[in-house]
């Protein structure tokens, strides 16, 4: 039972990050959606907030080249606005996870015995519980926004991060320097904090970078489901399901516009994930 | 202390355990948030003082967190599920309104996977280079496709290009259901149906070279014969176990699925729920979604055991 | 002396980026029926690959020439059903590990029975025969046997189901595979011994193919010595230590535990096995060769009076 099969992602992931050209358009895409949600506010075109009713719906034009939605918006200037929130929900998300996640496992894997086994067996079933649901219950209780969601999606990645650094802790922990360090006197927390971190840092890179992609998709979901940020928010899902009435009207830009932005960004960061997990 | 029987009862208490567990996490949740117990359960509307403190009453808030986890569960098992403050109706039969549309649109959905999903795999496997070919860049397209884009897409085409499925809606009747829940049930297993294939596919042929199918051959046995009961039989168990985990995500994936489509079931009841605040039916349809998510779990466990018996002594030493 | 089973300087070919490369150089061996042939010789000299050819059951894009004969029929003109009834009543195979070869997830009794039961055979009655064999060879609680799975069998228990599913068949031939590499010492001489017993009795021929000289020469009538994909000398087990002509025959049996005193040290034959692909063009053996002379460089030596070596052809 692995959440991480909640999108199976990382198999095209993995083909394309084996090509060389696959992986250098992805890191190009990459770095070109973290500029534009760094400089959102200066290089949008429009106030992506800018109602303008008379000129809804407006085709693709120089001035409008992902045309308008119903309420007159530019859409360019919707999508560039979106990215910001769109990218830094994921990122607060493998923060959280990642940091959380490591040191339950670094804590289980050198303390050992009944701690280990009781962390190893809540992580199981913290395993079994679907993050979706998890983050709908949370965000009931806190209400709609871009917080509650964010936190119960930390919450739920935790168990993803924490089983794979437990087993890479546990390794790394019997190797013989460890104990060489330990003879020479040194306390547990300075080997964990000095020589167990270090060596476990890429394999957490690898994971965070992975849970990056599960966690854009799982966020655009709960946004999708009008649980994350409220309109007038330029949310990438939250466009995506207010644009779902255009769709009948016929004018699917809005939604389409915001669902490529979501599925590019997920599978270039993933392949650049799965090229590094590869190295 | 050995074979099945025993096997099916570890993992019965395995179950038993995390549905324990999540019904505390969820019934918890309630206490993690800021403000009144009370007014959390009202929906977050204004009340006064005197509907608050009926509140109180109805579900004994003064008592200690312990009692109160313990009366709300053994509510929802003997079947009181209690009453919605913000639509002022019966858990119960909120629940029982929709249960049926959630069943058929899993159930739909799950068929697709275990039909398309491991038909399409087996077809890319032994089927020469062309199908192989044209199978791997649809579940490639497909696998990359979160279920709210593939909802997005299959609306469009089928609302402005094609009319034959309704894009809104849960029919009446079963074959007006079924119509309906079509485009549901793509959407929510597109996906998973893409990667069961691909699972498959890599199955299949890992098993058309192994030793044992080289020797099947070696002793003449008829081509159909060694890919019925040598190649799929031998796939079958590693099919099934990535088939069932998926499975059992489609009911969290309900949610997505069924609010796209307008669809009435539990998925959407709790995206509602969820977004009016309304806890007492969010905490009775969450506990239920995961101990569905777990029973079948538990089911595609048992089943691979009887396909690969060598999991019981697997399990048994580890 | 007629011939059961005709090697005739089969030769097999693999297309490369860089032209076709050989993995049998040239074969020329004749079994006769009811008798025992040994195959010997170091990992990737072709043993497998001539087995293998028997059943038409070469590598996909290999190119065979020259012929293998069953009962002077040609293996490779064979359509698909002909194969089949070739590998299902003729020639029976045992595979080196019988882990591998068995399907896991069957029982014992599925494996057994599944030849004789495509065959058309009832399943009282293949049940009943397989269980007959088994006991022949010294199984015991056979119904319990039946129904067991590979897992729940040691690795010589299940090499005796194997052997016993092979014999079940009735073929004229069987071709042993290494049937013992992957078994433990013990167990090795056990299976041996059934796998030798059972197939005098029912005078069935066995093409035996091993690295090991000594157990070669335990079981079969002749030994035929295979270097770099061709047999390079083919001599009677019971004069092998006598007769032995070719330089690498000779090099293997000193080579072999129990060749020289105890307490001295054992000889190996020197450098590297080769493969067919990387073997000279000349004589194979001519690079480890301690006697080697200019010609054998570049002059491929015939098989003749059963030795391939120029040194030898007087």
């Amino acid at each position: 039972m692995t959440l991480a099969l909640a999108t199976p992602l990382r198999l095209p992931a993995r083909r394309l990050a084996s090509f060389g050209w696959a992986t250098t358009i992805a890191g190009v895409i990459c770095l070109l959606v973290a500029l534009t949600a760094l400089l959102a506010p200066w290089i949008a075109p429009h106030d992506p907030t800018a109602v303008d009713p008379l000129n809804a719906y407006a085709p693709f034009s120089a001035a409008h080249p992902l045309g308008t939605d119903d309420l007159g918006r530019d859409l360019l200037s919707r999508l560039i606005a979106g990215s910001r929130t769109s990218l830094a929900g994921p990122l607060v998300v493998i923060v959280l996870s990642g940091a959380t996640g490591t040191a339950i496992a670094v804590a289980a894997a050198w303390i050992g015995g009944w701690f280990d086994a009781a962390v190893s067996r809540v992580l199981d079933i913290l395993f079994a519980f679907p993050g979706l649901v998890l983050a709908i219950t949370v965000t009931a209780v806190f209400g709609a926004g871009f917080l509650a969601p964010v936190v119960a999606l930390s919450l739920a990645y935790v168990p993803i991060i924490a089983r794979v650094m437990r087993a890479a802790a546990l390794r790394e922990r019997s190797l013989p320097y460890v104990e060489a360090l330990r003879v020479q006197g040194f306390s547990g927390w300075h080997i964990c904090r000095r020589h167990l971190l270090p060596n476990l840092a890429p394999l957490l890179v690898v994971q965070a970078a992975i849970s990056f992609g599960y966690a854009m998709i799982d966020l655009a979901s709960i946004s999708f489901l009008g649980l994350g940020l409220q309109p007038p928010a330029a949310d990438w899902g939250l466009m995506i399901a207010n644009g779902q009435p255009s769709i009948l009207a016929g004018f699917p830009q809005q939604s389409i516009a915001a669902a490529v932005a979501v599925v590019i960004t997920v599978v270039a960061f993933t392949v650049v994930a799965e090229r590094m997990a590869s190295r | 202390m050995t074979g099945l029987p025993w096997f099916v009862g570890r993992k019965l208490v395995a179950m038993l355990g995390t549905v324990l567990v999540a019904s505390f996490v969820i019934y918890g949740a309630l206490y993690l948030a800021p403000g009144d117990p009370a007014g959390l359960l009202a929906g977050g509307h204004e009340m006064s003082p005197a509907a608050l403190a009926a509140i109180r009453a109805q579900y004994h808030l003064d008592d200690p967190f312990l009692v109160q986890y313990w009366r709300w569960l053994s509510g929802v098992l003997t079947g009181h599920l209690g009453d919605s403050m913000v639509v002022k109706e019966p858990v119960g039969s909120l629940i029982g309104a929709r249960l049926v549309n959630t069943v058929l649109l899993v159930a739909y959905a799950a068929m697709l996977i275990l039909g398309l999903g491991v038909l399409s795999g087996i077809l890319a496997a032994v089927g020469g280079k062309v199908a192989d070919a044209a199978v791997t860049v649809t579940t490639t397209v497909l696998m990359a496709a979160p279920a709210f884009v593939a909802a997005i897409v299959l609306i469009w085409i089928f609302a402005t290009k094609l009319s034959w499925f309704p894009v809104y809606g849960s029919g009446t009747g079963f074959g007006d259901r079924i119509h309906h829940l079509t485009l549901p049930a793509i959407a929510l297993s597109a996906g998973y149906l893409a990667y069961v294939s691909r699972i498959t596919r890599a199955e299949v042929r890992a098993e058309l070279t192994s030793d044992h199918v080289v020797a099947a051959r070696a002793r003449g046995v008829r081509r159909w014969a060694v890919l019925r009961k040598h190649v799929l039989r031998n796939a079958a168990a590693p099919v099934l176990a990535v088939s069932g985990i998926t499975v059992a995500g489609l009911f969290a994936g309900t949610a997505i699925a069924e609010q796209a489509f307008g669809v009435s079931g539990l998925g959407s009841l709790l995206v509602q729920s969820a977004a009016r605040q309304d806890l007492v039916v969010v905490q009775v349809l969450a506990l239920l979604l995961v101990a569905a998510f777990v029973l079948v779990n538990m089911l595609v466990d048992v089943a691979n055991a009887v396909l690969d018996p060598r999991l019981l002594r697997a399990r048994e030493a580890g | 002396m007629s011939a059961l089973l005709e090697f005739d300087r089969l030769r097999v070919e693999i297309p490369t980026p860089v032209g076709p490369r050989p993995l049998l150089r040239s074969v020329s061996l004749s079994v006769a029926a009811g008798e025992a042939v040994g195959l010997v010789g170091e990992s990737g000299s072709g043993k497998s690959m001539t087995a293998r050819s028997v059943l038409g059951m070469l590598p996909g894009g290999s190119v065979a020439t020259g012929a293998v004969r069953f009962r002077g029929v040609d293996i490779g003109g064979l359509d698909p059903a002909g194969l089949r009834r070739l590998r299902s009543r003729d020639v029976a195979m045992v595979f080196q590990d019988p882990r591998a070869s068995v399907n896991p997830v069957r029982t014992v009794g599925d494996f057994l029975t599944e030849v004789l039961r495509e065959r058309g055979m009832s399943r009282a009655a293949a049940r009943e025969k397989a269980g007959g064999i088994l006991a022949d060879i010294g199984v015991d609680r056979l119904a319990h046997r039946l129904k067991q799975r590979p897992y729940e069998l040691s690795g010589g228990m299940l090499q005796r189901v194997v052997i016993a599913a092979a014999l079940a068949g009735e073929p004229a031939l069987i071709l042993a595979d290494e049937p013992t590499t992957a078994l433990d010492v013990t167990t090795q001489e056990e299976v041996v011994a059934i796998l030798d017993e059972q197939r005098r009795q029912r005078g069935t021929a066995l093409l035996f193919i091993s690295h090991d000289l000594e157990l070669a020469t335990a079981v079969c009538d002749r030994i035929a010595v295979m270097y770099a994909g061709e047999i390079v000398e083919i001599l009677p087990a019971a004069r092998l230590h006598e007769d032995a002509r070719h330089p690498y025959t000779k090099a293997l049996l000193k080579a072999r535990p129990g060749s020289v005193p105890p307490g001295e040290r054992l000889q190996t034959v020197p450098g590297v096995p080769q493969s067919a692909i990387d073997a000279p063009a000349g004589c194979v053996f001519a690079d480890r060769c301690p006697v080697v002379e200019p010609l054998c460089r570049d002059t491929i030596p015939v098989l003749t009076a059963g030795v391939a070596c120029h040194l030898e052809v007087s």
